[in-house]
């Protein structure tokens, strides 16, 4: 379970407002809402990679800002992400970008690391393309190379931000596809983050809609669907006319 | 008046901000090197990449140099005889200053301006993020081995550069002033050089390694605003790292 009570946060200006989400464990939680709406702020404190000014995130019974360095890199072996620019490593091929949170984090054997990242490539459909360098794949690709790497590690918590961006629509649906069976198969909780809201609500099990760093809905996919909030129903929709 | 003051105290405000941002990422690097908790094969990596693959360019720019120092003195030398003079003094150039310096200034653009270049396309593809994503820690995996990799670089290449700058210089003076190679290397080696002079030169040669390593670590991990920040952040490396290697010239020539 990942609880959010009353988190915000500052930058160069304030971008969250007392945001509270509830994730239960094993699910699918899609979180949507305008450009801006700080959700990619919100995966960021989740996954311990930036602080929240105030308020709790608590995670497994744990709140992270009690955690001290050492503590929140253990917490961080325990999450896996995929970001919005997919932040392959360059100066790596495809199968040494899989095979890297097993070599830093695990003791497993080169057999054993070999065999696991044939098989999350198989999974994701690039079987072969173990030597290639992510500057040579598709976005598509590069997605994908992205999700077997969040997934090597068999991770509890899994966050995607932005998974189908710049994606055609086939492609789209496809890598949507693959995550919900992923999170079925390794019973994982997913926080996604996705703009393309159609796609999106195919695989959710509970939605929530950010607006200028504050939560505006939360609730399940049908709730969703058929809330009478103008906001979620101009976002939904996609209709220009409304509060958005 | 008070609009320049105002400018006057921005600029001091930043500089300070740049040298405390390095000063403190020093200390993360030292504290981690001490632990030897660096990434080994990133290391070497870095050490074949910065030193290796850079030799063309010292040995050229050496060779030239030693070439030039020679070219420049002649009318002077041939005015007061001073032929035996011309070792001891392209000695004394060399190896406490320009065989630093240049070298100094040759890596730097091509070393310290890519490695910002590097880091800072990594921080704004997020590729620093998944790293912390993965709980490895950024400086112990990727800045302290270019740390390392930049200043042993510039210390190797700077003994590489003042040897070859000697010979350019020694082969330069035959035909230009008919000083045999022989005569020239007793001018070096004949008791007015010493292990100082060398010390003197590899001394600058670390302190400009650090300096460079710092600035370029610290603008690239900084970098924001997509590409063009990486742009800018590549300009500030090289403008930075140039003023701070001739501060240190100057400084370290002054105390030693």
């Amino acid at each position: 379970m990942i609880h959010l009570d009353g988190i915000t946060k500052t930058f160069d200006r304030s971008v969250l407002f007392g945001v509270d989400l509830d994730v239960p464990s094993g699910s699918l939680y899609g979180l949507v809402g305008p450009g801006g709406a700080g959700k990619s702020v919100v995966l960021k404190i989740v996954a311990g990679l930036v602080p929240a000014d105030g308020g709790s995130v608590v995670v497994g019974g744990s709140d992270l800002s009690t955690l001290d360095p050492l503590a929140l890199a253990r917490y961080r072996l325990g999450i896996g992400m995929v970001f919005q620019n997919n932040a392959l490593f360059d100066f790596m091929t495809v199968a040494e970008n899989i095979a890297f949170p097993l070599r830093r984090s695990s003791s497993l054997d080169d057999a054993e690391i070999g065999r696991r990242v044939e098989e999350r490539l198989e999974r994701v459909g690039l079987a072969g393309f173990g030597p290639r360098k992510p500057a040579g794949l598709s976005g598509g690709q590069k997605k994908r190379v992205g999700v077997a790497r969040a997934t090597v590690t068999r991770a509890p918590i899994v966050l995607y931000d932005e998974p189908a961006a710049g994606l055609d629509p086939v492609t789209s649906q496809r890598i949507f596809d693959l995550l919900r069976e992923e999170q079925l198969a390794a019973k994982s909780t997913v926080i996604m983050v996705s703009s393309d809201v159609d796609r999106l609500l195919t695989v959710t099990d509970k939605v929530g809609m950010m607006h200028d760093g504050r939560v505006v809905f939360e609730g399940s996919t049908e709730q969703a669907t058929r809330s009478d909030d103008p906001m979620v129903r101009q976002f939904l929709s996609g209709k220009t006319d409304g509060p958005l | 008046m008070n609009a320049l003051f105002s400018a006057l105290g921005r600029f001091m405000i930043g500089v300070a901000a740049i040298v405390g941002a390095m000063g403190l990422l020093f200390g993360r690097i030292v504290s981690r090197i001490v632990r030897l908790d660096l990434d080994g094969e990133g290391t070497l990596s870095n050490l074949y990449k910065m030193g290796v693959k850079s030799l063309p360019v010292v040995v050229i720019t050496a060779l030239f140099t030693g070439g030039i120092m020679v070219v420049q003195a002649a009318p002077t030398v041939e005015r007061f005889g001073a032929y035996s003079l011309l070792g001891w003094g392209a000695g004394f150039g060399t190896l406490r200053e320009v065989g630093p310096l240049l070298t100094a200034l040759m890596i730097s653009g091509r070393v310290g301006a890519n490695n910002t270049a590097e880091l800072g396309t990594m921080v704004v593809t997020e590729q620093f993020d998944a790293m912390r994503a993965l709980a490895i820690d950024p400086i112990s995996f990727l800045i302290a081995p270019r740390f390392v990799g930049i200043v042993v670089t510039l210390f190797l290449s700077t003994i590489f550069a003042d040897v070859l700058a000697l010979v350019g210089a020694a082969y330069a003076g035959l035909p230009l002033l008919g000083v045999d190679p022989g005569v020239f290397y007793d001018g070096v080696t004949g008791g007015l050089l010493g292990i100082g002079d060398v010390i003197h030169g590899l001394v600058k040669s670390v302190l400009f390694g650090i300096v460079m390593a710092l600035s370029s670590c610290q603008f690239g991990m900084s970098t924001e605003g997509g590409a063009p920040g990486v742009g800018r952040a590549v300009n500030s490396t090289v403008v930075v790292t140039a003023t701070g290697i001739f501060v240190l010239d100057y400084l370290v020539s002054f105390a030693i």
